[in-house]
């Protein structure tokens, strides 16, 4: 989406529209005019470094802050505005987990369907968290990655249509973290929209169908995990070291570079290397060019 | 409809965990348990109280204290208990789940009210058991001092639950929760006839006192509790019910007031 974007009317199709979003603190600005649409349906990652203001538009989005300026709708509503009828059709998993201590994780689960009106079942809930053997256990008793799975289960326990995921997985070993995926896949083919904030590139790459990339309260990019950063920074690169330093060349036809290279110098390069980026250096270089338009 | 059924499922939430964790049972619901055996024993050598020139008569340390512990146990219940409770349930992230639930903010406050109601009731009747059965203390047998002791327990009850709710928001975190809100408790207890008689307090002491509930609600109790021939040592004379009542609806007020103005599920920025 381009910056004119931001003056086009909210999408009242789209499960989630933001229209120019603005945040700021008493002498901070976090977030900077961000606008998207999340389609029905649709799995959407927000990605970018710490203190970009992911958590930021999420929260503002959940309702639990006030925006400073533009346009926001989820479900439909104003955020702002939604009340408890709104409420029963999201579905939260905060950055950091409530301490609930006292009570079992059945127990915990039990209770907070009961606010729903049409929730899911129980032990189906504990059982798809990979909480059954532990669904007696007081949470308090729990580990750290244990907890975020009672997190996440109270976050699908209403049958959301929107599930906000705010760093989900920290915290998970990585068949833990696999696991996961697995749910988040299974929420998905039933129809659930999911707005998904990850450090970890190849979560956002198992699970999105688009991912926003946001920098200093601005989005860099957009589009589907294969495409941002553009055409461009995909490009494979061939770097080789000579007396004169480190060398880059962006190219189509590595191997016809790498030929070219030897034929010239008439043997081996040293430190030769063909390299397709990866989307963490495409995230990387994006997130790079975004702090030194800043800076500048 | 739905928020009464909801408020009922909170009670019993609430009443679960507020058993569960062992602090809060010692130091809000068997503390003045714990404080009416450690007076009753400890000056049972001093003789009863309030005896006629020739020695006789009077009532004994326990029974000349029970009212004053079960006055303690109201604010303890509501004031203590909520305003720590709902300042930790603030800082550990508790209310910022609910807040992102659907459950209505007037079903976690009759949750709330209800386990306050639940916990005192249990509470006095834990201290009048241990009157009656450990100490010998003859409990009033006139229905009208009982229907004195209802107005004024439920006036009480509620009148420290709102106080507490309200009170929960000036503890900047959870953690000193406990720090902020015990000191104000027990000076209010000292001061308002809880561990010492009140009319030996000085009058300025008093004064000071009659401005806070519990010295009201001490006074409530002992109404009912020690026999009538107390009511001429009372400072004021009588026991004053209209202006108990006074006094305790002036606070529920002005908590309410305080509690619409100040809660919210969490600190939301502007």
């Amino acid at each position: 989406m381009t910056p004119n974007d931001a003056h086009q009317p909210l999408s009242r199709d789209a499960a989630v529209s933001v229209r120019d979003l603005r945040k700021t603190y008493a002498d901070v600005t976090a977030l900077d005019g961000v606008s998207f649409d999340i389609g029905r349906g649709e799995t959407f990652a927000l990605l970018g470094p710490n203190g970009a203001g992911k958590s930021t538009t999420i929260e503002i989005l959940e309702g639990y802050r006030n925006r400073s300026s533009g346009m926001a709708s989820v479900l439909g509503i104003d955020p702002h505005r939604g009340g408890v009828d709104w409420k029963a059709r999201i579905g939260i998993v905060l950055q950091t987990s409530a301490e609930a201590g006292n009570v079992s994780v059945r127990e915990q689960l039990s209770h907070f369907a009961g606010f729903y009106p049409n929730p899911r079942d129980v032990d189906e809930v504990i059982a798809a968290a990979g909480l059954t053997e532990k669904a007696k256990t007081r949470i308090k008793n729990l580990s750290g990655g244990q907890r975020r799975r009672v997190d996440v289960a109270l976050g699908i326990i209403g049958r959301p249509e929107l599930l906000f995921l705010d760093e989900p997985t920290t915290g998970f070993d990585p068949e833990a973290r696999r696991d996961f995926w697995e749910l988040i896949r299974d929420l998905k083919r039933e129809g659930t929209t999911i707005l998904l904030t990850t450090h970890y590139l190849d979560e956002a790459a198992q699970l999105s169908d688009r991912v926003a990339v946001i920098a200093a309260g601005c989005l860099v990019d957009m589009g589907a995990v294969d495409e941002i950063g553009g055409a461009e920074a995909r490009i494979p690169i061939v770097r080789w070291r000579d007396a004169g330093g480190i060398h880059e060349e962006r190219t189509h036809e590595p191997a016809a570079v790498v030929a070219r290279l030897y034929a010239q110098r008439g043997g081996e390069l040293h430190d030769l290397e063909v390299i397709r980026p990866s989307l963490e250096d495409i995230y990387l270089e994006l997130v790079r060019d975004a702090a030194t338009e800043v800076a500048a | 409809m739905k928020t009464v059924q909801l408020g009922i499922s909170r009670i019993g939430y609430e009443v679960k965990t507020y058993y569960r964790q062992g602090d809060t049972v010692f130091f809000t619901f068997l503390f003045p348990v714990v404080m009416l055996g450690i007076f009753s024993v400890a000056f049972s050598g001093l003789g009863n109280v309030g005896t006629n020139p020739d020695g006789t008569g009077g009532i004994t340390q326990a029974a000349y204290y029970l009212p004053g512990m079960i006055a303690a146990g109201i604010l303890l219940s509501g004031v203590q208990n909520l305003a720590v409770d709902i300042a930790m349930e603030k800082s550990d992230g508790t209310l910022k789940r609910l807040g992102g639930s659907p459950l209505p903010v007037i079903s976690y406050f009759f949750g709330k009210m209800g386990q306050v109601l639940v916990t005192s009731a249990l509470q006095i009747a834990l201290l009048l058991a241990m009157a009656r059965l450990v100490f010998a203390v003859e409990l009033p047998t006139d229905p009208a001092k009982w229907l004195t002791f209802l107005w004024v327990y439920l006036l009480g009850i509620f009148t420290s639950a709102v106080l507490g709710i309200a009170l929960s928001s000036v503890p900047r975190t959870g953690r000193s929760a406990t720090a902020v809100i015990i000191p104000i408790v027990l000076v209010l207890q000292f001061i308002s006839g809880v561990y010492l008689a009140f009319n030996l307090l000085p009058e300025w002491l008093r004064n000071l006192a009659s401005v806070f509930p519990l010295k009201w609600l001490a006074q409530g109790m002992r109404s009912v509790f020690l026999p009538d021939t107390f009511e001429t040592i009372e400072p004021g004379g009588d026991w004053q019910y209209g202006w108990i009542a006074v006094a305790l609806v002036i606070w529920l007020v002005l908590g309410l007031i305080a509690c619409r103005m100040t809660f919210r599920w969490i600190r939301k920025d502007r």
